[in-house]
């Protein structure tokens, strides 16, 4: 048991000092401009990431399942400018009802 | 200290904002935090009370998973960390798009730094490679409590509770990226990173550990050295 300490310390205190790591160092400083307009790209290719990899991905492998009629469903509402809380809700509801019916 | 646009908007207006558009996602980060707790107390890998302790320091759904599945199947204690914190590699560049608005003390900062997770950042995200600091931690406080609180009651019996992914939870997770992702897109640029960010993570997905895909998403950003 003594063992899962150690696991559980090093996960958490790595994990904390990866978050830390940009805020406590680099601090209020202004970012050279370059530097900005990577930074300013930063947010758009890692939830694009996050929103394949979480439709997607499952460990290694790529599988299709009920998510992405979840996420298709979650398109539908986006473009029909619905508010961010019903895309969500819209999403799992198609992807609860397709595992209902038995897809995915 | 530094300003931005959005200063004249009182902070307890932002709080309260970033924390309402978290609840719903708190429902199902809670529900996450359940199911962890279970895998966590009923599988051997872990223990009831290291389950607790982790979701609350280390507060990232993903890694914990991962590291609680490795240790369930008998994985090395060198394989969960590495797994864990591979995954959690992507709040470096997050960690920095946001260095600017998480404003005090190091002490303060670092504290403020332990509430950004995917769903806050994503929250307090404004396009441009603009944040608001409030919204990221309204929305970090309330989904720390739910994670936190999900994962005492799953440890305690959250058998119970049946699956959530039976409720299309995990799809919850990909609709709000997109949604956050859709009012990001407002020039070529963007759309261009976003959807360089997607191959590479759809791409190296079946050849490099669970995390690793993220991580090199963000090099999609360097097309920003590009055409400004």
């Amino acid at each position: 048991m003594s063992g899962i300490w150690g696991i559980v310390a090093a996960i958490g205190l790595g994990t904390m000092a990866i978050k830390a790591a940009g805020p406590v160092l680099l601090g209020s400083r202004p970012l050279p401009r370059r530097v900005k307009s990577v930074v300013a790209l930063l947010a758009p290719a890692l939830l694009a990431a996050l929103v394949a990899t979480a439709t997607l991905g499952e460990g290694q492998s790529l599988v299709v399942d009920a998510r992405v009629i979840g996420v298709g469903a979650a398109v539908a509402a986006i473009a029909v400018r619905a508010p961010t809380l019903a895309v969500v809700v819209v999403a799992a509801a198609a992807a609860a009802l397709a595992r209902l019916a038995g897809i995915g | 200290m530094t300003t931005g646009p959005d200063d004249a908007t009182p902070i307890r207006f932002e709080l309260r904002r970033g924390a309402v558009t978290a609840l719903p996602l708190a429902v199902a980060v809670g529900l996450f935090g359940m199911s962890f707790g279970v895998l966590s107390a009923t599988t051997g890998g872990m223990g009831a009370l290291p389950a607790v302790v982790m979701s609350a320091t280390t507060f990232a759904g993903s890694a914990q998973f991962a590291a609680a599945s490795i240790l369930a199947g008998g994985g090395q204690p060198i394989a969960a960390v590495a797994a864990a914190l591979l995954l959690n590699a992507r709040y470096l560049p997050i960690g920095i798009s946001v260095a600017r608005v998480l404003t005090g003390g190091p002490l303060r900062r670092f504290l403020k730094a332990q509430l950004v997770v995917d769903e806050s950042w994503a929250i307090a995200a404004r396009g441009g490679g603009e944040f608001v600091a409030g919204r990221l931690l309204g929305a970090g406080v309330v989904l720390w409590l739910s994670w936190v609180g999900g994962t005492v009651v799953g440890v305690i019996g959250g058998e119970a509770l049946g699956d959530p992914t039976a409720l299309g939870l995990d799809a919850a997770f990909p609709a709000l990226f997109l949604a956050l992702l859709a009012s990001q897109l407002a020039d070529r640029g963007a759309v261009s990173a976003a959807l360089l960010g997607a191959g590479i993570a759809v791409v190296l997905t079946p050849f490099t550990p669970p995390g690793v895909p993220i991580i090199a998403a963000s090099a999609a950003a360097l097309i920003g050295l590009l055409d400004r």
